[in-house]
């Protein structure tokens, strides 16, 4: 979340991300796994404003310009700036191992690139990629006990994530930090690169402007450029947000709302689905959060598409036999399970009438499913993560059964077709764990006192189910107990907030730092804690470890062991065979 | 386009409540300038683009005053913030995936003036204008301003 400062800072001093101040750097970086033919964009940066005739760019001992096929442009003090550049836009190499050489007067940088192939005939005809935006081990175990139900050590039920026959740890993290956030893991899954924090199908160079970065290519472009399948992108949250953008942006800043908005539009997947109307509409229209005259609503009308707003139009447009849908059903985030079921907080009074996760995938694969050429569909339960940077863990769990809900729908229509490669994965994960259930019969006058560890965490009473496999009550009397290994000030209720979404920390009086949230602070058990984050932080943060990948079909038996996230990318190109000269 | 049903029940009551405290104040004062609440400044609400009521079009480039909640500014001192229905927890100025909410109302200060703390209730007068426009100093997109105006904490 600080991200956005920390790039404004780096933008502000002139520096560059985690590169060395005085050595070239090429891009793609190190250790970069290329599918074959899929576009990428060459950039070497020379410290200290060399001319062309001071440096060297090789690949495998030849002339870079040679290897590509195409001239490389060379520009000395790129923007102004205190470098010089090297640039071929939308490279492709075919198949093999590449050792990349820059060299600048004594100094030699070296990186090697695996091209990778993908074998003929292709596996899959569907790809189907859940992302459960920050879902870790406790909030899959919470709704295991909450979905299924939990008795004498064992469940009552399997979730559907978990019933599947191939599973990896998955590392996600990115190539400028250890913790990386859903902009880059997205991009990690959608191009096969590793990049830095904010980034969208993006290396992150020293250019000045976010889209002039080097880019990479996405998969839903590869699979508009190659073939003729259909792609949707499916989420809760705002379509532009980081996990949805990533399917189509170039952007190294993923707040570039208005212009991912435009990346939609140029690559067009078949449906688009999700909250954050505002950017398509243009300045003119109140409600717009546009700074330009475009009509984005307007535009992919003329292209073809029916515009759904409600979860009605959504479902009559699938039933009609639509096959090109933006479906756009709140101006910021859909809400979640929680709201839409149970406390009816949120934006519901505003907008009544909204699907959830499960609903629109459903519809999505009903449009999708008729073409000849199979589809590709990335399906977001997006508010997993939101609501556990507001520590509010029964949200999260809430929604991570609606993606349970969701991937069943997708197992259903996979059936025995053998044909559809389901994967099931976080892109990152929240510090998040299932300690023990709070007992309000329990003696003491504390939240800790009431606290059941070890033998006393009994099983939770929650309300019964309803027919989607929701409790109908969780305010009980006795509550699993889910922790949070990182927070700002903040006071613990240790009960689900019914009457909206948690506010962990609100700013201090002298806005600089964040402070508890006094409204949670004056309840019976309410228990005050002194964060642990820096300062600015207003929520928890992500976490570093790894994620569990489950999948399904052709190609998932790839997934074993720990892998990193660009493996999934990987996986998906195989089992399609996206790769060709 | 939605017509959510509760919306308009709440805009009414919103508007009500609005009537009976303008009465009030003229009765009280005769120079404050007519209430509009956040729920009267809107007579639909939708994903595709909201309406702005009549009785808001109608008070175009009069004084009016208004109740809401300064967001975290982003000076201390400054001639312009955000004014909005609830208290923001957030500073949108300050974060990437922080968004702010599509009922914003901005005001523009007849002069820089320094900012109470954030997410403090404050009574704005200013002169109402409707209609899309960009800051030029901020960049700032707003669709509906209170300009020339003051405020206090309330």
């Amino acid at each position: 979340m600080r991200a956005q400062k920390w790039l404004m800072t780096i933008l502000a001093t002139g520096l560059a991300g985690a590169t060395p101040a005085l050595s070239q750097t090429i891009y793609p970086i190190n250790r970069a796994e290329i599918l074959e033919g899929s576009r990428f964009d060459f950039k070497v940066e020379f410290p200290n404003a060399p001319t062309s005739a001071d440096v060297a760019v090789t690949i495998n001992g030849k002339p870079a310009a040679e290897v590509f096929g195409k001239p490389t442009a060379f520009t000395q003090n790129e923007e102004g700036q205190k470098h010089s550049a090297l640039w071929l836009r939308g490279a492709t190499l075919p198949a093999g191992n590449y050792v990349v050489e820059a060299t600048q007067g004594a100094n030699k940088a070296t990186v090697k690139w695996e091209v990778f192939a993908t074998a003929q005939p292709r596996r899959a005809k569907n790809v189907i990629l859940f992302i459960g935006d920050g879902m870790s081990v406790a909030h899959r175990t919470a709704a295991r006990i909450m979905s299924k139900g939990w008795e004498e050590g064992r469940f009552n039920g399997e979730l559907a994530i978990d019933d599947m026959p191939n599973m990896a740890l998955i590392s996600t993290s990115g190539s400028d930090s250890v913790v990386t956030d859903s902009a880059n893991s997205a991009h990690a899954y959608t191009t096969g690169h590793k990049s830095c924090v904010n980034a969208l199908g993006v290396y992150c160079a020293k250019n000045a402007l976010t889209l002039d970065h080097p880019k990479v290519e996405t998969i839903s472009e590869l699979i508009k450029r190659r073939n003729t399948m259909t792609v949707g992108v499916v989420t809760n949250a705002e379509i532009e947000d980081a996990t949805p953008a990533a399917m189509v942006a170039h952007t190294r800043r993923r707040s570039d709302y208005n212009d991912i908005v435009k990346m939609f539009y140029d690559v067009k997947p078949d449906v688009i689905m999700g909250g954050g109307s505002p950017n398509f509409l243009p300045r003119t229209t109140p409600g717009s959060k546009r700074t330009d005259d475009l009509d984005f609503i307007a535009q992919f009308k003329t292209a073809g598409y029916t515009i759904a707003t409600t979860k009605t139009e959504m479902n009559a447009a699938a039933a009609a036999g639509t096959k090109k849908l933006l479906g756009l059903y709140n101006t910021s985030n859909v809400d979640g399970a929680f709201d839409l079921r149970l406390a009816k907080k949120g934006s519901i009074a505003k907008f009544p009438d909204q699907p959830d996760v499960a609903e629109q995938t459903k519809a999505a694969i009903d449009m999708l499913k008729s073409n000849e050429d199979g589809f590709f569909l990335m399906v977001e339960s997006g508010r997993i993560d939101k609501y556990s940077h507001s520590l509010d863990w029964e949200r999260a769990v809430f929604d991570t059964i609606m993606l349970d809900n969701a991937v069943k729908i997708a197992k259903d229509f996979a059936g025995e077709r053998n044909d559809t490669l389901i994967i099931v994965v976080p892109d990152h994960t929240h510090a998040v764990s299932l300690v023990g259930t709070y007992d309000d019969e329990r003696p003491g006058q504390l939240l800790r006192d009431k606290l059941g560890t070890y033998a006393d965490a009994k099983a939770p009473n929650y309300g019964p189910l309803d027919a989607d496999g929701y409790p109908t009550n969780v305010n009980t009397s006795r509550r699993l107990a889910v922790v949070f290994g990182t927070y700002p000030d903040t006071c613990d209720t240790g009960r689900p907030f019914m009457d909206g979404e948690r506010v962990p920390a609100v700013k201090s009086a002298d806005g600089k730092t964040n402070v508890a949230n006094e409204a949670d602070c004056t309840g019976p058990l309410a228990t005050r804690k002194v964060g642990n984050l820096p300062f600015d932080a207003n929520s928890g943060v992500h976490s570093g470890d790894d994620g569990i990948l489950t999948a399904m079909g052709p190609g998932a038996e790839k997934f074993r062991g720990h892998k990193p996230n660009t493996y999934v990318f990987r996986v998906m190109a195989e089992a399609l065979a996206l790769g060709g000269k | 386009m939605q017509q959510p049903i509760l919306l308009a029940r709440l805009s009414r009551r919103g508007l009500l409540q609005g009537l009976a405290t303008l009465a009030l104040c003229e009765a009280v004062r005769a120079d404050e300038p007519a209430t509009i609440s956040f729920d009267g400044l809107y007579k639909s609400f939708g994903v595709l683009g909201f309406q702005f009521s009549d009785r808001a079009t109608s008070m175009r480039g009069q004084e009016v005053r208004m109740l809401g909640y300064m967001a975290p500014p982003l000076k201390p001192e400054s001639h312009f913030f955000v004014l909005t229905r609830e208290p923001l927890a957030i500073c949108p100025f300050c974060q990437s995936d922080a968004d702010w909410p599509v009922d914003i109302v901005v005001v523009f200060m007849k002069a820089v003036t320094p900012m109470v703390s954030a997410g403090q209730k404050v009574a704005v007068s200013g002169r109402l204008e409707i209609g899309s426009a960009i800051d030029a100093e901020t960049g700032f997109v707003s669709q509906i301003r209170l300009v020339d105006a003051s405020f206090h904490v309330a």
